[in-house]
């Protein structure tokens, strides 16, 4: 079937709300179908107690969903934009991330950060950031970023049954994107990445928007690029990337985020440690994300810029 | 005055608990000074009664969630105080298997989820687990206790709005000690202090004196009746004072001795051995209960000095169950 990412998002909920009574969403405005409208209907179906309306409290609502979590339901947390979660950072790190362990294993959270991460138009420095690194480098966590309306079905499904919290980061700008979703009420595997198109000469590693933009460089571009959608940040599919990067001997990461501190640093010192390979990434500058058009564009990278980068790299050798 | 003489077997119950807490608490102090202990340990010394009072009218399957300062709440739930200590010196055998220590104390087989080393945490989690009760239809109470410093933090704020909006069966326990860290709270507060903001939300708020145990008992057993009954979140704000520093190692500098020597002929113990007296309860049964005390945590320390480290691959386990790093 045809869906959009977004639609693809509310049958996922809908599919694991019907199917386990124990899970519920909660955030802000999600009554009249939350901020983009990805809950739309599911108030209808589900009523005001699972689909919870909440106060504009970042904090309570991610410190109550790790209360809720920790005794026994499954809480799908809305955020509305990766930047309002920065007011639950606390919530998020040092209790859902930590609360398992520092117990000792007496009590698990199971729960879900949805925090739409990303540039999409004229938002400005408070509403288009992506900042998915941060979490990965916290221990306990589980960070996914789909791409595609099927993964964004599938992965969302994987992240609700999961028993860690996931930290679940969909794309502004991919809502509207439609593609095809298989039928099967399947939840997809956490920490797997895929490999969208093949090539010989260049491994392009990506995640999220980026993706669709790598696969247009990579369209264009006269070497052969192998792009690869990660798909889940942390654990990251370092098997798939290295036996892809082992072949084509040179490694380029591309993400939205700002390079400086980008998770694509990390990825290319992995490889380069364990392949001794050509790495290179490609992020945004290290500026804040404007408002007028021309100036947001210089925090945009662009499929140009990712074909130059590939073209580099094949030079060096 | 009390309307009725004090029933000489609940005064006889506060007041072995609460020298379970006492005993448990100097024997932790003890430890944090002779290095058995390693970090950081704050003492609920003079505060006992409150953890006492409060937990008199709990069911096992209701459930807390503590602070720093969460020794007393977690005995008074029921915790093993064999396992507490072991938790406390970081050996396997542990409350939380050494991983937590002092300030990450849990216990939740009785309804102890968890004390917490970010000031004012805990109310959002109490929050949350009324409201997974309210959401399955459960009937039981969830206590989150918290002190005064926190009522300065947001969530404070958010947790009680979310409390009451919803309904929910949570009772806020102010222990009002009157010192944040090493600061007096009024000095850095506005307004009427906590119980003023739970009544600026809609809370009914109970003020009591923290250290006299059956008031607290008596007030506590009502508010836990209504909530329970559907009357939505209640505050109670019991004011005593932190007798030790806000750690073992703070010597508390910053205030008067007299001041200190002055609350502690306040001594909530010291209180409940009085009413005792006047129940006619024998002073030699009423010495019974610190030398019982002393044996149990003696007996604790000793366990827990005798339990061995956790093994270090212990390091990589309970963190998650996608992308947890391996041991080698």
């Amino acid at each position: 079937m045809e869906l959009t990412y977004l639609e693809a998002s509310t049958r996922a909920l809908a599919e694991e709300m019907r199917r386990d009574a124990s899970v519920w969403a909660l955030g802000e405005d999600l009554g009249r179908g939350g901020v983009f409208g990805q809950y739309k209907g599911l108030a209808e179906e589900f009523g005001p107690a699972r689909i919870c309306d909440t106060p504009i409290s970042e904090a309570t609502i991610m410190g109550a969903a790790v209360g809720a979590a920790m005794v026994g339901t499954r809480p799908v947390v809305e955020m509305r934009f990766s930047d309002f979660a920065l007011c639950a950072v606390d919530e998020m790190v040092n209790q859902a991330a930590k609360a398992r362990f520092m117990f000792g294993g007496q009590a698990k959270v199971p729960l879900v950060v949805r925090q739409p991460i990303g540039m999409w138009r004229s938002s400005a420095a408070q509403h288009s950031q992506s900042l998915e690194n941060w979490y990965v480098h916290v221990p306990g966590l589980v960070v996914i970023a789909p791409a595609t309306p099927a993964d964004n079905r599938a992965l969302l499904k994987a992240a609700i049954r999961s028993d860690d919290p996931v930290i679940y980061m969909e794309h502004k700008d991919l809502w509207a994107l439609k593609g095809d979703v298989p039928e099967a009420d399947d939840a997809g595997a956490i920490g797997q990445a895929r490999i969208l198109r093949p090539g010989q000469d260049l491994t392009l590693v990506t995640w999220s928007k980026m993706v669709h933009v790598a696969l247009d460089a990579a369209k264009s571009a006269k070497a052969s690029i192998e792009v690869i959608d990660l798909r889940t940040l942390w654990p990251w599919d370092r098997e798939t990337v290295f036996a892809s990067a082992r072949r084509t001997g040179r490694l380029l990461v591309v993400h939205e985020a700002v390079k400086a501190g980008g998770f694509g640093g990390e990825i290319a010192a992995e490889a380069a440690e364990e392949l001794g390979i050509q790495v290179r990434r490609l992020g945004a500058p290290r500026i804040p994300v404007s408002y007028a058009r021309p100036l947001e564009d210089e925090a945009r990278v662009s499929a140009p810029m990712i074909a130059a980068a590939a073209e580099a790299m094949l030079k060096r050798t | 005055m009390r309307p009725n003489p004090p029933d000489p077997e609940r005064l006889a119950r506060h007041h072995r608990n609460m020298w379970r807490i006492r005993a448990f608490e100097e024997a932790a102090e003890a430890a944090s000074k002779s290095g058995q202990v390693n970090g950081a340990v704050h003492l609920s010394i003079g505060q006992e009664a409150i953890a006492s009072g409060v937990m008199a009218n709990l069911r096992r399957d209701d459930m807390i969630t503590s602070t720093h300062r969460g020794h007393g709440h977690t005995i008074a739930k029921g915790a093993d105080t064999k396992a507490m200590m072991a938790e406390l010196f970081g050996r396997a055998g542990g409350a939380c298997g050494g991983k937590g220590g002092s300030m990450h104390i849990a216990d939740f087989g009785v309804g102890m989820l968890g004390a917490n080393g970010v000031v004012a945490a805990g109310l959002p989690i109490a929050a949350g687990a009324a409201h997974a009760v309210k959401l399955r239809r459960g009937d039981q109470v969830v206590v989150c206790f918290f002190g005064d410093g926190a009522t300065n933090r947001g969530p404070f704020l958010e947790a009680l709005n979310w409390a009451k909006i919803y309904d929910l069966a949570v009772l806020f326990v102010c222990e009002d000690n009157q010192f944040a860290a090493t600061t007096r709270t009024k000095t850095l507060t506005a307004g009427g202090g906590p119980s003023a903001r739970a009544e600026a939300l809609g809370i009914p708020a109970h003020p009591v004196d923290g250290n006299d145990v059956l008031a607290i008992d008596d007030l506590a057993g009502d508010l836990i009746r209504r909530i329970r009954a559907g009357a939505g979140p209640q505050f109670l704000h019991a004011r005593t004072y932190r007798i030790k520093g806000h750690t073992a190692a703070d010597a508390a500098p910053y205030r008067d001795a007299a001041e200190v020597e002055a609350k502690k002929r306040d001594c909530p113990i010291a209180r409940c051995a009085t009413l005792m007296k006047e129940a006619g309860l024998a002073d030699q049964a009423i010495a019974e209960d610190e030398r019982a005390a002393r044996a149990e945590i003696a007996e604790a320390v000793a366990f827990a000095a005798a339990a061995p480290w956790p093994e270090r691959r212990e390091a990589y386990t309970d963190i998650q169950d996608s992308g947890a790093p391996q041991w080698n």
